[in-house]
């Protein structure tokens, strides 16, 4: 139940309306109609998190860069704790 | 897949078991409540690559194991009724009730229809209107929003035949009834990552104060749960006890807000009994008065009779994470996902069936 895959925004529909929003979203080449109620600021191009049929949030790339940024200095910080202790 | 792939990838997750294993001195008691992340513990088998002294349990993170064996009775009752179209997520389908389950009433003939989102539900009633339509609404906050905007929309079209079981469960009250059982043994909680994308994570604010637990908002695949872990021990170790956000990439502190702001509108707390566990006070969600007409329970006059729950399933103290599923006499044998005694079994997101998909044989002690 907690089961959301991101997906990649391809293309929006929907009148003045926002919580009748809707977009096509591509997860790894799958499409699928989702909901955009809930994330009126999302647009094409945008990476969301969609949980039954409905957009929950949207990925920040920055965030997304940023932790794996954080695990690529891990094994360094490791490195360096392990010389201390020799 | 991006957003994916790069979270399952080995070299991150041997650095991030690296790091563990030079930081924790003690052993340390560390729960989730997720079943996506109990899946991909057991799938990925992070639990057995993590060093010993950390032990991970398994906790109610499962919406679809603590539906009251009460409600599935109810689902089983309306899905038996010929003027209904019965609608639900898959996954409630084979969960035993006193005696049946949704899948031998749609064998035996009745319109039980599976749904990818509650939105289907409300389709189907707007192009039948001669059905009554009546959606399972089961799930954690993750799963709230869509079945608040189902119930919402249906009022605003005024449809007169859907209605919605509602069945929703809340983390934190599950998370505050564990804490405060004297037989707690749990330090320290990954707190789901799609829950707190809907609600964000002030609520575990007070929670990891009052108790003295970290608690780490943590993704779903092996990366993310190794650097939650992580991120969990190395509180524990320097005696710190704050809310910290793994997931930063999804989650925000507030959460969703025009999501919030539609499940206030239509459901308000309740209490709710949790199968396998009892009644914890104020943690579900029920309609509010102003959407009562779309309350199944009340459509269709229900009244919940004590379940019959006389068999050797311990789902309930698996789903506190006092027993693991392999403790469970009928594991695999008199239980298995073909013939579920339990509920846990039975969900893609139950911790049996985690264990019986990926690990069968017995763990050494």
């Amino acid at each position: 139940m907690c089961l959301a895959v991101p997906g990649k925004i391809v293309s929006v529909t929907g009148g003045d309306d926002p919580l009748s929003r809707m977009a096509k979203v591509s997860f790894g080449g799958v499409i699928k109609e989702v909901s955009l109620a809930y994330v009126p600021e999302a647009g094409v191009g945008d990476y969301v998190i969609v949980h039954v049929g409905f957009a929950l949030n949207k990925l920040d790339e920055q965030d997304a860069l940023k932790v794996l940024e954080d695990l690529k200095t891990l094994g360094d910080m490791e490195d360096g704790q392990q010389r201390l202790q020799e | 897949m991006k957003y994916v792939d790069e979270y399952r990838d080995a070299e991150a997750s041997q650095r991030l078991l690296g790091a563990i294993r030079a930081t924790v001195t003690r052993p340390w008691t560390i729960m989730e409540i997720c079943g996506g992340q109990t899946h991909a513990i057991v799938k990925f088998g992070l639990d057995e690559l993590l060093p010993d002294t950390i032990t991970l349990v398994h906790g109610p993170g499962c919406p679809v194991c603590v539906t009251a064996a009460e409600t599935v009775d109810e689902a089983i009752e309306l899905a038996g009724r010929p003027d209904v179209t019965f609608c639900s997520f898959g996954d409630m389908l084979r969960v035993p009730g006193s005696r049946l389950d949704l899948l031998s009433v749609k064998a035996a003939g009745g319109d039980v229809r599976i749904v990818y989102s509650p939105m289907d539900a409300v389709t189907l009633a707007r192009r039948h209107p001669e059905r009554q339509v009546v959606f399972f609404a089961v799930g954690f906050e993750t799963t709230a929003p869509a079945n608040a905007m189902a119930a919402y929309q249906a009022k605003r079209e005024e449809l007169r035949n859907f209605s919605l079981l509602v069945s929703h469960v809340l983390v934190p009250p599950a998370i505050e009834a564990i804490l405060s059982s004297p037989a707690n043994q749990v330090q320290g909680f990954l707190a789901a990552g799609h829950v707190c994308t809907v609600m964000g994570y002030t609520e575990y604010e007070p929670i990891a104060q009052s108790y003295g637990v970290p608690i780490v908002v943590t993704g779903f695949e092996p990366v993310d749960i190794l650097q939650g872990l992580y991120m969990c021990v190395r509180q524990l170790e320097t005696g710190r006890a704050e809310v910290e956000n793994q997931y930063s990439r999804v989650v925000s502190r507030e959460g969703n807000l025009p999501a919030q702001r539609i499940m206030r509108e239509v459901f308000e707390i309740v209490d709710r009994n949790w199968r396998g566990i009892g009644v914890i006070p104020r943690s579900g969600f029920a309609l509010r008065a102003e959407y009562r007409d779309f309350d199944a329970e009340r459509r269709f006059a229900l009244s919940p009779a004590p379940a019959l729950t006389a068999s050797p399933c311990i789902a309930g103290q698996v789903l506190q994470g006092v027993k693991r599923p392999h403790d469970c006499p009928a594991f695999g044998t008199a239980c298995t996902p073909e013939r579920p005694l339990g509920a846990p079994m039975v969900s893609s997101e139950g911790a049996c069936a985690a264990y019986y998909r990926h690990r069968r044989s017995r763990p050494r002690a």
